[in-house]
């Protein structure tokens, strides 16, 4: 899978959180007051009753990414952090996109986006919504076909992340499962 | 046992060992100063302005090595917070600030003195709370003092709705604090001292440069034994003053900005740096490209985002400077280094500490003269600006923790209220204000509390009828155009004096100073010097933000040198 976090420019970071009021605003008022950039981010509820994990994608050198550790875990909500970037690992993010259609080309959008892999979820009278998981290369790309017709509407979740093998993410296992288990499948067009 | 809100927090400061507050009431957090007296052993000392309550418990923590506390209302009360909270922060104090907040019902609907205190105060505390069920509090507490006080050490925020302060439940206090997601690393690696003490062991010109966290951790002793065991001169920084005695032979004095130019070549010539509890900080550093060219660098904090921060570490160590000195200084040999002490010595003598250029009263001379009325024992608190510059140079420190200033947020104002605080903690040491008249004048409302209650904080004014450090920067820098840094209606502060009853005095001239000081040493309370100090003095060297030691401006006539600069 083409990453690019491996020429070091592009990194995904996890942090296992203390599911608290306000624990959003503080890493988000960290990134933003060290002048980190962050293209995505995303938050969802962890395996653990009261944490939650967050996936953000973060721009920036070596230092950038040690700085956005160290700073992570300083605050005190944050449980663990991970660079999953440096582990091998499955990287996905979700779009919902509404796309114009008529029955005349319906066909033909059905047909790219059965390339996709990615599926039809609402037909209305002249709009589509297409579902597509993939990681950003793959539904930039559909984005990129399906243009033609007219996106309406676009809808990402921002990237998670999960390092492969049978240890969980983060852990000093979970490099060296990582190596031993199979690549990611899919085929990206 | 059931309590309301009020008498949890009360109770809850009882166990964390506090006997003091400073603060200010309103009607948020009302319902806590209404339960004080059922709490004797709680001092509360009313202030003049939020802003010296949260500065009086800095100057107190920093005093006392406790936890200061600061109490305000809601809205304007917390806001008037926020200085003191990002002064404490940047210097690594341990605060408790508690804020009142309107009631839980009314958050969110912009309702009479309601402000988003922990929004605001998220970034410059190290851990804040908002307070939304009674039964919370201890725990809250109990997390408070344990994250200022441990680790890098920092302010913590507690912002208490009213009707939380007014409901009842039961409290029951925790005997220890269990947060999985905090756990400071205290010992060094062990590895990492060995190679660190390989390094020292192959260096030929090695420097110690301590900071704010040997203080902190209480590293003197260990401070001192690294540095006569391996022969290493010891730098301390704008916060490290104080971790080795001004005396010992091995003491070098400040680096950076203003410090003693001979430290910043120094630096340049050495092969190896010892960074402990310091974070090379710009003013340090000056352009970090240039900074330490042929050093390595050994990095012992306790703050791991400190450690690569800045400069490039060849040996990180991240633990808690007492532990970790502990440890190297068992490692190290035993060795003398006469040719690098040799080198150094030269570099003092060319590059000697300007005492002044002798027009009028020298504010170099009256910090000289309190040192050496004050045998270097006193409390030393200042403001910041030149006045503050001319302390760290000129006040040679013989006690540990003594030195109490405004460093990496700079503010001014902090004179006054912080040394009120110090003097509250440490009643039987003398304390010294050495103040400039514009920061003095910023918080010099506090002269009330401090007659309430007989508090002996003694002022030394370096009054130069200016904001004496921009006027400085705007003459090196500015080509001399003195915009907005001038004063020309100071008020006479011996009338001020008066109008309190406090004692003072005027002095102009040098040989009244050591009487005056020697005066208002022995009167039994507070007392105010006003110096009428040459105000054309310069504190030099100057090395221009973002430059190296190259572009140092080391006395007047290094000004013409720099003039392509402006
Ligand atoms: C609250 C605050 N405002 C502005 C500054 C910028 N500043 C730094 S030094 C200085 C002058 C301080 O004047 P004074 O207290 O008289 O001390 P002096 O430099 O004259 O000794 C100023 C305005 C500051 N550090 N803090
Ligand atoms: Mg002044």
């Amino acid at each position: 899978m083409a990453d690019v976090s491996l020429n070091g420019r592009v990194h995904t970071i996890t942090a296992l959180v203390h599911d608290r009021p306000g624990v959003l605003a503080r890493v988000a008022g960290l990134f933003s007051r060290r002048g980190f950039n962050i293209s995505s981010l995303a938050v969802g509820h962890s395996e653990t009753a009261g944490l939650s994990r967050m996936t953000f994608v973060v721009e920036g050198g070596d230092w950038v990414v040690e700085q956005v550790t160290k700073q992570l875990y300083k605050l005190i909500d944050v449980v663990r952090v991970t660079n999953i970037s440096s582990e091998s690992s499955v990287v996905r993010e979700m779009a919902l996109l509404k796309v114009k259609s008529n029955k005349d080309n319906r066909a033909e959008i059905m047909q790219i986006v059965d390339i996709f892999r990615a599926g039809i979820v609402d037909v209305g009278k002249d709009t589509v919504i297409v579902e597509v998981t993939g990681d950003e290369g793959k539904i930039d790309a559909l984005i990129k076909l399906l243009q033609p017709f007219g996106v309406r509407e676009t809808m990402r979740t921002g990237r998670i992340a999960m390092t492969r093998g049978g240890v969980a993410t983060g852990t000093k296992q979970a490099a060296a499962a990582a190596a031993q288990s199979a690549p990611d499948t899919e085929v990206v067009p | 046992m059931r309590l309301n809100g009020a008498q949890m927090v009360c109770e809850s400061l009882v166990r964390e060992g506090t006997d003091i507050m400073f603060g200010l009431p309103g009607g948020a957090i009302l319902p806590l100063y209404q339960t004080l007296p059922e709490y004797p052993q709680l001092r509360h000392i009313l202030v003049r302005h939020e802003q010296n309550a949260g500065h009086a418990a800095d100057g107190y923590a920093r005093a006392s090595g406790k936890v200061g506390v600061a109490v305000a209302t809601s809205g304007p009360g917390a806001t008037n917070l926020v200085t003191p909270l990002a002064t404490a922060m940047m210097d690594s104090v341990p605060m408790v600030a508690i804020t009142g907040q309107v009631p839980r019902a009314a958050i969110g609907r912009d309702a009479f003195q309601e402000t988003d205190t922990t929004g605001i105060t998220l970034p410059i505390t190290k851990h804040n709370y908002l307070v939304m069920d009674t039964a919370d509090i201890p725990r809250i507490m109990s997390e408070a003092f344990h994250i200022a006080r441990t680790g890098r050490p920092g302010p913590v925020l507690i912002d208490l709705p009213r009707d939380v302060l007014t409901e009842s439940a039961d409290f029951d206090y925790p005997d220890h604090v269990d947060l999985p997601s905090y756990k400071p690393t205290m010992e060094g690696h062990g590895q990492m001292i060995k190679r660190a003490a390989q390094l020292i062991a192959e260096s030929q010109r090695p420097l110690l440069m301590v900071g704010h966290g040997a203080i902190i951790s209480g590293a003197f002793a260990e401070v001192r034994e690294m540095a006569e065991k391996a022969q290493i001169p010891v730098i301390t920084t704008l916060l490290g003053i104080g971790s080795f005695s001004g005396e010992h032979i091995l003491s070098m004095g400040m680096p950076g900005m203003h410090g003693q130019a001979y430290n910043n070549w120094a630096i340049d010539r050495a092969d190896l740096i010892i960074g402990v509890g310091m974070r090379f900080d710009d003013r340090v550093t000056g352009r970090l490209s240039a900074f330490a060219p042929q050093a390595k660098v050994i990095h012992i904090d306790i703050d791991p985002a400190e450690v690569g921060k800045n400069v490039r570490v060849t040996v990180p160590i991240v633990g808690d400077a007492k532990r970790v000195l502990h440890a190297l200084a068992k490692q190290v040999e035993q060795v003398s280094r006469p040719e690098w002490i040799a080198e150094l010595d030269a570099l003092r003598a060319e590059h000697p500490l300007s005492s002044g250029q002798g027009n009028g009263l020298r504010p170099q001379h009256v910090v000289r003269e309190l040192s050496s009325v004050t045998d270097g024992r006193a409390i030393v608190v200042t403001g910041v600006g030149q006045h503050q510059m001319w302390a760290a140079q000129h006040y040679v420190f013989k006690e540990p923790g003594s030195w109490i200033t405004s460093g990496g947020l700079g503010t001014m104002g902090f004179e006054v209220p912080a040394a009120m605080g110090a003097a509250f903690a440490q009643p039987n040491r003398q304390v010294w204000s050495i103040a400039g008249d514009g920061g003095f004048q910023m918080t010099m409302s506090e002269l009330a509390t401090i007659v309430e209650h007989n508090v002996p904080v003694k002022f030394a004014i370096l009054n130069n009828n200016n904001l004496g450090l921009v006027r400085q920067l705007q003459d090196l820098f500015y080509g001399g155009s003195r915009v907005a840094s001038g004063y020309t209606g100071n008020p006479d502060f011996v009338k001020i004096a008066e109008a309190y009853g406090i004692w003072a005095t005027h002095v102009t001239d040098e040989p009244q100073v050591r009487a005056a000081i020697e005066e208002a040493a022995a009167v039994d309370g507070p007392a105010i010097i006003d110096f009428h100090v040459e105000p054309e003095e310069n504190v030099y060297p100057h090395v221009p933000a973002g430059e190296s030691v190259f572009e140092m401006i080391e006395s007047p006539a290094g000004r013409e040198a720099l003039s392509w600069l402006t």
